[in-house]
């Protein structure tokens, strides 16, 4: 396949990669403006309390302060969907929360100025648990949200935005199958993406209503948009991006930051910089969503899947900016999991005494995921069905279809991933090592090794809309101009493949613009895996529109018609006569040539990924190792081999497979600390403790695209959790269904140790 | 307060009023104390490098030296820059990631064109602190195992999840280097 291609599918080098590997690269903290200050936060030691009273005086008088802020002092901006939570507001409902803001002429000097600020609360009752949240009579984070129920639905996604997974009828499905299983579920865990930069923002005022900022962040483009509605709408945002020293979906929702380095730019009419420290990165920005289910499902024995109904809580911490839009997402990939005739499931988000949840990759269906397939098993056990024969059945197929996200049904019109699927199987021997439910694959002395699978896939690869141009010079070369930055998955570098391979000139030839939104056109930014499809399809659209006005420009000239006219290397040529030809530059060397390219959305796909895991748990101690991955997918079209095969390896990191291993932000029940805010007590993985993965990539041209290919980085991490708990129940021969499986909780069910309550966690 | 009667103590006792540091082969002669361009007693090294400097290129993540981004090599060894302070590495020779390459021609070192063909990076935050980790394990043992290449870069987080990549790139460059 890849031969067809000049550049396609061809392994070339990362255009950034001198200026990353040469220290060169400007990351956010690496900028430095004439005359800037920085910017510090005062946060709330309590999970939810009034501030009564804020006496600020000794900390505007240290030298070097240029400005303190309190909710007093402050417009009232607000995030969250709806929005409520004010950036600074009286009350603070989590530790952590921003109560003060400092700006000084040095970090050290708006440290000092913090431990200065003397506040005085009044101490409220606090709620940590999703369902107590539910309770009446549970403390209230906000008084227009009764019980806590954050309300459901997306505006952004249209008047329908899906808010529950209900179609055909569950009491007939039930009363269908050959088995029910019933239970409750969670994947309450919160693990934090944890990019090795931190979040933060440059903000520069200009009176009376612009503000520049500088970002951090995948889709820079949107900063401007969700500001703009958090300023009330009175705010004229310009946001540029730069390198993002990894997002995993986080930073795509940095409001809060920014919003300070805002407010602290008005107030002194400098350029100030807020950098969040590793601790405030660990405890006050955002974390996966907690997420528990009471839910029962029906089977037969053929594996269909009669029925499925539940109440699935989601803890959204002190506020939801995107839950419900995670929550929708997750419904509608639920459904390109498992194919179902009878749904009944209801969402309901709930607000509690943490920091916040957003947006990591799996986007609400790994969090789903990761509680539904452990009661799936369950049934499977009973019916002794492979676990693997069953997720590539209940697979969505071509012709099937589903409610996406805008509450609309769509017909699946993209490959058949059988084959993907068993070739995955094939590298991993699941069959050789499959030995049915709750039996180890293997036992040598105290190590038992077991084997599990999940699945995951998002119709997100065609969501939302691009826009690009591409500018030709009569020198042959050519500008992509888009507001696309780069996090970490190559794809600027993709960008100007695809361009290069429309244009058919030397990739070098062709650059792409700075991401700023002051000129270029709207890009909501490579988030999920949009980024081959949409964003992809947007600067190929620009591309061609481009060369189709070169063709118009030069064809009198060649006595041709457009449509007769061909290019390579900056030079445009009959396609019957290629002797007959012209430069670029007989465009006017007066003169450049721009393209319009926009991506609309299209639902009609999903991307696909089956991950195997194979684990080995140590019944002495009760460590669980990883000792295997194979991840297996179909991606149409390989664009770039090894940015593809980096994007898979990141199953492990990210809150992804490890977060059903070690990670979890452990939060003390009693105080609402965050009790392991730094990088030793979070753990994460090292590389002296590496899995052998191997990556099968199946390449089935989807007709969709110019260069058939679907995008896949964002699901890497999504299969896995679920397929760890499967592995190690399987090993040690008793369900396993807490995440994480710690040592802790491996030796309680071999009954080595005495139950005891766990304390922290959000369990 | 402390850190200003540790200045006076300093300069009083005149065992150290000034830094001097090599910082890839440029000499820097930094006086201590909390001027502009001066170095405060309590500075990191990673500090002094990123902020007194201007030299970036070195990242802080954690700063508390668990996670490695900030590594540089002091008298050729990896040391955490965050948890190095400034005034310890008087008369000592510096290479950060920028001095990692030929400075008279300009040329990469094969362990940065390993990484180029290898793509041994993603976001590449983490990537300064895995070269100079890796550039030191490749000074003291220049054929190493790839066993020796995991346990030297065990102290540095990658969350992209670059590693395996990473582990290719330091072995392909192996026996390349100085």
């Amino acid at each position: 396949m890849a031969d067809k291609y000049r550049f396609i599918g061809k392994v070339t080098p990362r255009k950034d990669a001198v200026e990353i590997l040469t220290g060169k690269a400007k990351f956010l903290n690496d900028i430095k403006l004439p005359g800037m200050l920085y910017g510090k936060v005062l946060r709330s030691p309590h999970p939810h309390a009034l501030i009564k009273k804020v006496d600020k005086k000794k900390a505007e008088k240290l030298p070097g302060v240029r400005a303190v802020l309190t909710w007093e002092d402050v417009p009232d901006w607000k995030g969250g969907t709806p929005r409520c939570k004010r950036v600074l507001d009286r009350k603070v409902r989590f530790v952590g929360d921003a109560v003060a803001l400092v700006a000084a002429t040095s970090d050290e000097i708006a440290d000092q100025a913090l431990r200065l600020i003397d506040v005085q609360y009044e101490v409220l009752p606090h709620v940590f648990d999703m369902e107590k949240a539910l309770k009446p009579g549970a403390p209230q984070l906000y008084e227009e949200f009764p019980c806590n129920v954050v309300p459901p639905g997306v505006p952004f996604f249209g008047p329908k935005s899906l808010r529950e997974v209900v179609m055909g009828d569950v009491d007939k499905g039930f009363a269908e199958a050959d088995v029910v299983t019933e239970g409750t579920y969670s994947y309450e865990n919160i693990p934090n993406p944890l990019p090795p930069e931190a979040p933060g923002a440059i903000a520069l005022w200009e009176e009376p209503n612009k503000v520049t900022l500088w970002v951090s962040n995948q889709a820079s483009y949107m900063d401007k948009v969700t500001l703009f509605h958090v300023f009330n709408r009175q705010v004229e945002v310009r946001s540029i991006g730069g390198p993002c020293g990894g997002s995993y979906g986080s930073k795509f929702m940095s409001w809060q930051v920014q919003s300070h380095a805002v407010l602290l730019s008005r107030a002194t009419g400098k350029p100030v910089k807020v950098c969040m420290t590793k601790e405030e990165h660990l405890a006050a920005f955002t974390l996966r969503p907690g997420s528990r289910m009471n839910a029962k499902v029906g089977m037969k024995k053929d594996g269909t899947v009669t029925a499925i109904a539940g109440r699935w809580v989601i803890d959204t911490g002190c506020y939801s900016m995107t839950t419900q839009s995670q929550v929708a997402v997750g419904c509608g990939e639920v459904q390109i999991m498992v194919r179902c005739a009878n749904w009944n499931l209801k969402p309901v988000t709930v607000c509690t005494n943490r920091n916040a949840s957003g947006i990591v990759r799996g986007f609400g269906g790994q969090e789903l995921k990761c509680i539904l397939i452990p009661l799936l098993s369950l049934a499977m056990e009973k019916l002794d069905i492979d676990p693997f024969e069953f997720l590539k059945k209940n697979y969505v197929k071509p012709g099937d279809g589903y409610i996406w996200r805008d509450g609309i049904w769509y017909t699946y019109r993209g490959v058949d991933y059988s084959e993907a699927m068993d070739q995955g199987a094939e590298r991993f021997g699941w069959k050789e090592k499959w030995k049915g439910w709750l039996k180890p694959s293997s036992v040598h002395g105290t190590k038992r090794r077991g084997i599990g699978v999940g699945v995951h896939g998002n119709a997100d690869i065609g969501e939302d809309a691009s826009e690009a141009y591409v500018r030709l010079h009569p020198d042959g070369s050519a500008l992509i101009v888009s507001c696309v930055t780069e996090h970490g998955t190559g794809q600027r570098t993709n960008f100007v493949k695809m361009a290069a391979e429309v244009l058919q000139v030397p990739m070098e030839k062709v650059s792409l613009s700075p991401a700023d939104s002051l000129f270029t056109p709207y890009e909501f930014g490579p988030a999920g895996s949009r980024g081959t499809y949409a964003i992809g399809s947007a600067i190929i659209a620009a591309a061609e529109d481009a060369r189709r006005k070169l063709f118009e420009l030069v064809a009198p000239r060649l006595e041709a018609a457009p449509e007769d006219l061909d290019t390579e290397d900056g030079v445009v040529f009959v396609k019957s006569n290629p002797q007959r030809k012209l430069p670029w530059r007989a465009m006017g060397i007066d003169r450049t040539c721009t393209g319009y390219g926009r991506f609309d959305p299209d639902y009609t796909l999903s991307n696909c990924m089956m991950s195997f895991v194979e684990v080995e748990v140590d019944t002495e101690t009760g460590k669980v190792d990883l000792v295997r991955v194979v991840n297996a997918t179909n991606a149409g079209q390989i664009i770039d081999p090894q940015g593809l095969e980096g994007q898979l390896n990141g199953c492990l990191g990210s809150a992804g497979i490890d977060s059903a291993l070690f990670e979890e932000t452990v939060i003390d029940q009693g105080t609402g600390h965050t009790l392991n805010a730094n990088m030793i007590d979070y753990k994460w993985r090292t590389f002296a403790e590496l899995p052998k993965i191997d990556n099968v990539v199946l390449e089935t041209p989807f007709a969709s695209h110019r260069f058939h290919a679907v995008g896949i980085g964002e699901v890497a991490t999504s299969p896995g959790p679920s397929a760890i708990l499967m592995a190690a129940s399987n090993a040690v021969g008793h369900w396993l269904h807490e995440y994480p499986v710690t040592p802790e909780r491996v030796l309680k069910v071999l009954g080595k140790t005495e139950p005891r309550a766990r304390k922290g966690g959000a369990a | 307060m402390k850190g200003k009667g540790e200045i006076m103590r300093l300069k009083k006792s005149k065992k150290q009023t000034r830094v001097n540091l090599t910082v890839n082969g440029k000499p820097y002669e930094l006086e201590i104390g909390d001027g502009p361009g001066q170095v405060k007693p309590w500075d990191t090294l990673a500090h002094t490098l990123r902020e007194t400097l201007d030299l970036t290129g070195t990242k802080v993540s954690c700063d508390h030296g668990a996670c490695g981004a900030c590594t540089v090599l002091l008298g050729g060894n990896a040391v955490l820059s965050c948890m190095t302070l400034a005034v310890e590495c008087d008369g000592q020779a510096v290479t950060t990631i920028e001095g990692l390459g030929d400075p008279k021609t300009g040329r990469l070192d094969p362990l940065q064109q390993s990484f180029i063909d290898h793509t041994a990076f993603q976001c590449g935050f983490c990537t300064p602190g895995i070269l100079m980790s890796a550039k030191a394990l490749l000074r003291e043992k220049p054929s190493p195992m790839e066993e020796d290449v995991k346990e030297a870069l065990s102290g540095n987080f990658c969350r992209c999840i670059s590693h395996y990549q990473v582990v290719k790139a330091v072995m392909a460059a192996s026996g390349k280097g100085d």
